[in-house]
């Protein structure tokens, strides 16, 4: 099968201060269609530049980008902006303060030309549902709702303009815990239903174990292992890996057994 | 809206604000039925009654030739009160697009936009409105044209730093992922988070644009006789002082009550809606 997205010998230089910094050097790999690839690794190691170049806010300094068998330019074309979209970390500043919920999630609906201009209104709320909101969030204001109903609407934004590929820059980072696995199961839940393929980016191994298929380590801005999530836990190759794995909190076996057991209980009570 | 106005009446300060604003816009709007004398207005001359201190039924006296002060005052306010707003009307949509364009699209269009901006900036305003009515007659029409052409630029600096720190967050990302256009990134998205400061800055500016058209005038440079205009008429009073005083304390005054007024509730709604300035 053909991937979705293809990202070939990409490379990104920055010019500071005079100096050049290469945020991104010769990288190279494949999404599949309907897969979710991890992208981890520490702040600075050019994971976020990967996402912005796939984004297209930016281009690439060399090398180049396919997206389901196409070129993809860094001068997007607007159906590769539908195709394209993107889950934000902070969903404090992800939403526009002064604008409603509804009006944000019908931006995408009217740039893109989707359905009819009275049908508009009626799929906002229908986005809301399939997110688990209220269709009555649809005349609420960003600073009304929670954190994690927030990170929701921006999940029901992305999903707006049938999306294919969703980036999804560290969505569940500035979520609490309980919330964060709520979240996690709906991204999970949405990408079974659409057929969608994310690119998952994270420094939480915990989450990449949870949600990914396959998990890309970059370390300063190179690509340094890359292979499906279970081989790379089981048998990390790099040194680098293994030290990012080797820092995960470890559940103890008592308290694995405590957290199966609670969870029953709640999918009962569910 | 109506929290911000009932936060207002219940600060003593604003509430003086409000009181004198509304006093100010009542006697704008009402002047036919509140004054004495309308006819006043125009060139009417009256030697039996000129200069006369105040006494009924010339509340704040006559002028020299016979006029009622008081009737005068208030249509003064009422021509000052459209200026105002004619001024704003232009100015604000003006500074405001400029502003939002150097501070969005960045790059070269900045550098232009912001460099003419300065430029008008550099200027101490009454010198270049005094310019402007220089090169022009002294007509009202052309005392707005002056004193726009000085007032646009504070509102695209004003407007220019909230959209270069806007422009960071996460919701224009969010639009330009979507791939929303400019002018919908500009207008829709980052315009509707700058309009508590722009609201609160015409507030204050509202006092500011009658001062600054009154200092025109009293120059000279203004509205020219016989309409009644604040400045202008302070000016020829002053020939007159101390004697016959109420010819200057009265449009004097007039014009402090509009000012100060107007600055009251532009201080209040600045910490209302928590801006720095």
């Amino acid at each position: 099968m053909s991937p979705l997205l293809s990202v070939s010998n990409v490379s990104k230089t920055f010019e500071v201060n005079g100096r050049t910094v290469t945020a991104l050097d010769n990288i190279s790999f494949d999404v599949a269609k309907g897969e979710c690839l991890a992208i981890v690794g520490e702040s600075g190691s050019g994971k976020s530049t990967i996402a912005n170049i796939i984004l297209g806010i930016y281009g690439a300094t060399a090398g180049s980008l396919t997206f389901d068998g196409a070129a993809l330019p860094a001068k997007r074309t607007k159906d590769h902006r539908r195709a394209i979209q993107l889950v934000q970390q902070n969903p404090l500043s992800s939403l526009n303060p002064r604008r409603s919920i509804g009006a944000s999630l019908r931006l995408a609906l009217d740039v893109h030309h989707i359905g009819d201009i009275k049908g508009r209104t009626a799929r906002t709320g229908e986005l809301l549902e399939e997110v688990g909101l209220p269709v009555d969030f649809r005349t609420r204001s960003p600073s009304a709702l929670s954190g994690g109903q927030r990170q929701r609407v921006a999940i029901a934004r992305a999903l707006a303009c049938q999306s294919e590929l969703v980036v999804l820059d560290e969505p569940t980072s500035a979520l609490d815990v309980l919330v964060q696995a709520r979240v996690l199961k709906l991204l999970k839940d949405l990408k079974q239903a659409r057929g969608l393929t994310y690119i998952f980016i994270t420094h939480d191994l915990s989450v990449v174990r949870n949600i990914a298929d396959r998990v890309a380590v970059f370390e300063k801005g190179k690509l340094i292992e890359i292979g499906e999530t279970e081989t790379i836990f089981a048998n990390p190759n790099h040194v680098y890996t293994r030290r990012l794995i080797g820092a995960v909190p470890v559940v103890s076996q008592e308290e694995a057994l405590l957290r199966d057991r609670i969870m029953e209980q709640e999918n009962g009570n569910a | 809206m109506k929290k911000t106005l009932l936060i207002l009446t219940r600060n003593p300060l604003s509430l003086i604000g409000l009181i004198l604003v509304a006093i100010v816009v009542f006697s704008a709007i009402f002047a036919d039925f509140i004054t004495p004398f309308p006819e006043h207005v125009g060139a009417v001359v009256d030697f039996v009654n000129f200069n006369k201190p105040p006494q009924w039924p010339y509340i704040f006296g006559t002028d020299l030739v016979g006029r009622d002060l008081f009737t005068r005052v208030v249509y003064a306010y009422r021509i000052s009160l459209v200026l105002g707003i004619v001024v704003l009307a232009i100015a604000v949509p003006i500074g405001v697009t400029v502003g939002l364009a150097a501070g969005y699209l960045g790059g070269w269009a900045e550098y232009v936009l912001m460099r003419i901006t300065d430029v008008f900036l550099s200027i101490p305003p009454l010198v270049l409105a005094m310019s402007v009515m220089g090169l022009l007659e002294p007509t009202l029409t052309n005392g707005m044209i002056a004193v726009t052409v000085m007032w646009w630029p504070w509102y695209t600096r004003l407007v220019y730093n909230i959209a270069r720190s806007e422009k960071e967050e996460g919701y224009v990302l969010a639009a330009e992922v979507i791939g929303a256009s400019k002018t919908h990134i500009m207008f829709r998205e980052i315009l509707p988070n700058c309009v508590p400061s722009i609201i609160t800055k015409m507030t204050l500016d509202f006092g500011f644009v009658i001062l600054i058209a009154s200092s025109l005038s009293f120059l000279g440079l203004g509205v020219q006789p016989p309409t009644p205009d604040l400045g202008s008429m302070v000016a020829e009073g002053a020939k007159y002082l101390p004697d016959s005083w109420w010819l200057t304390v009265f449009p004097g005054l007039a014009i402090l009550i509009a000012v100060f007024g107007f600055n009251l509730i532009g201080d209040a709604l600045r910490e209302i809606l928590g801006i720095d300035q």
